[in-house]
């Protein structure tokens, strides 16, 4: 697909997902980073359980999340312009977003690459069970909008 | 001060070089300008970036910060963010190359859009090529011997520091420059080889934190890691934001026609 060619190869409802997507992926990325790493110190830049594989997960999924945050929000001014917004369709598309990494995150990068965990010093399955549950719930209320925006009216 | 016994070789690296280079760019850019046709309008913005690259690139390789880098890797860092990273944006939004096939004589401009469009140039200026020259020379630096050899050699630090700043802007103009090129991949192209440059940065930041380069104590390469992974951040940010908005700009709905412009029946 070529950006510049999106109105003719994708509709507008997918660009709406694409940019709710994106940005969902950035928001969690950033929660991530401002509120686990940064403000609480909950999570550790380096543990000394971190594999290479987690290390490349890790670079790779802050590159693309950083990447993501910009490039959602310049897609949003993208479908404003062209009239094309459809906001239940969007919401579905961040819940989605923001869902499917911090799951990725929480059963993958903390769990199976032990890139580090979500705290140290507790136990650590509330935390654990509490952080994929939210995700989970992310993810079935993004698949409760999509739908719901698949059977309204389209709005002229 | 066992770290500073180990780069007591070189003694600190000379200036000069850099001097005579950073100037001589600053002054063929000048004349460029001068050179320019009356007829055409060059915006000072392109102007004002070239030459704050040029500063920016100037802090790194003269004066304190590169006296600083022989001993601190958190000093190294701060250099490797100037040189490698922001002086590139700054002097590829200068648009030289425009600037110089406007100013030379027509004939001679057109032999040098011929000299650009050699296969050679379009290989190197490719973005994967480009990122692989930029990613791969900072793997080869900080995961060989090569990073304490350069504290020994002053011909090696002068040779990886351009590799530095010339990779950087190799990289930054296949993302975002401003100069004609002869082929230039779509835009959802290019944003998937800056995501995997970005991803291998971040890779090799964080990594610095558990493997130090050679002759790096450990707090310093932890700090230098850090200070990598979230200074790359930054000043990607700003390549990132320019990238997307040349996109919005490009992907510019043409403007919509009033139907009472059309002509009737």
């Amino acid at each position: 697909m070529d950006l510049r060619n999106h109105d003719r190869t994708t509709t507008a409802g997918a660009r709406n997902t694409i940019s709710g997507a994106l940005l969902g992926i950035g928001a969690a990325a950033f929660v991530d980073e401002a509120v686990f790493h940064q403000i609480l110190h909950w999570h550790h830049f380096y543990d000394k359980s971190t594999t290479e594989v987690g290390l490349v997960s890790d670079g790779l999924f802050h590159a693309v999340s950083w990447f993501a945050t910009v490039a959602a929000l310049f897609l949003f001014a993208d479908i404003r312009r062209g009239n094309a917004f459809r906001r239940v369709r969007w919401w579905s598309g961040l819940l989605l977003g923001a869902g499917a990494f911090q799951l990725y995150d929480g059963l993958v990068q903390h769990k199976l690459m032990g890139l580090h965990q979500i705290r140290y010093g507790v136990e650590l399955w509330p935390y654990d069970l509490v952080w994929n549950v939210i995700a989970a719930l992310m993810i079935v209320a993004g698949i409760i909008l999509y739908r719901r925006d698949a059977s309204a009216p389209p709005s002229a | 001060m066992t770290d500073h016994a180990q780069h007591q070789t070189m003694g600190h690296p000379s200036p000069w070089p850099w001097i005579v280079i950073l100037a001589t760019l600053g002054l063929l850019y000048a004349i460029g300008l001068v050179r320019q046709p009356q007829s055409k309008h060059w915006n000072p913005w392109r102007t004002l970036r070239w030459y704050a690259g040029l500063l920016v690139a100037g802090a790194a390789l003269i004066g304190p910060l590169p006296v600083a880098a022989q001993t601190s890797f958190v000093a190294h860092m701060t250099g490797h963010l100037l040189l490698g990273m922001l002086a590139p944006i700054l002097l590829v939004l200068g648009a030289p190359i425009t600037l110089g096939l406007r100013a030379l004589p027509v004939a001679r401009s057109r032999r040098c859009v011929r000299l650009l469009s050699q296969p050679a140039f379009a290989l190197v200026a490719h973005p994967v090529t480009a990122a692989v020259l930029n990613m791969g020379g900072l793997a080869v630096l900080y995961t060989t011997d090569l990073y304490r050899i350069m504290h020994e050699h002053a011909l090696v630090h002068v040779v990886v520091h351009a590799h530095v700043l010339l990779a950087g802007y190799l990289f930054t103009a296949a993302m975002i420059g401003l100069d004609p090129v002869i082929h230039r991949p779509s835009y959802l192209y290019r944003a998937v080889v800056l995501v995997l440059a970005m991803g291998v940065h971040s890779i090799l930041a964080k990594s610095l934190y558990a493997y130090p380069p050679a002759g790096v104590p450990g707090d310093q390469a932890q700090a230098g890691s850090m200070l990598m992974y979230y200074g790359g951040d930054a000043v990607d940010l700003v390549l990132i934001v320019i990238f997307c908005a040349q996109w919005f700009r490009a992907t510019r709905p043409p403007p919509r026609i009033v139907p009472a412009a059309l002509p009737s029946g």
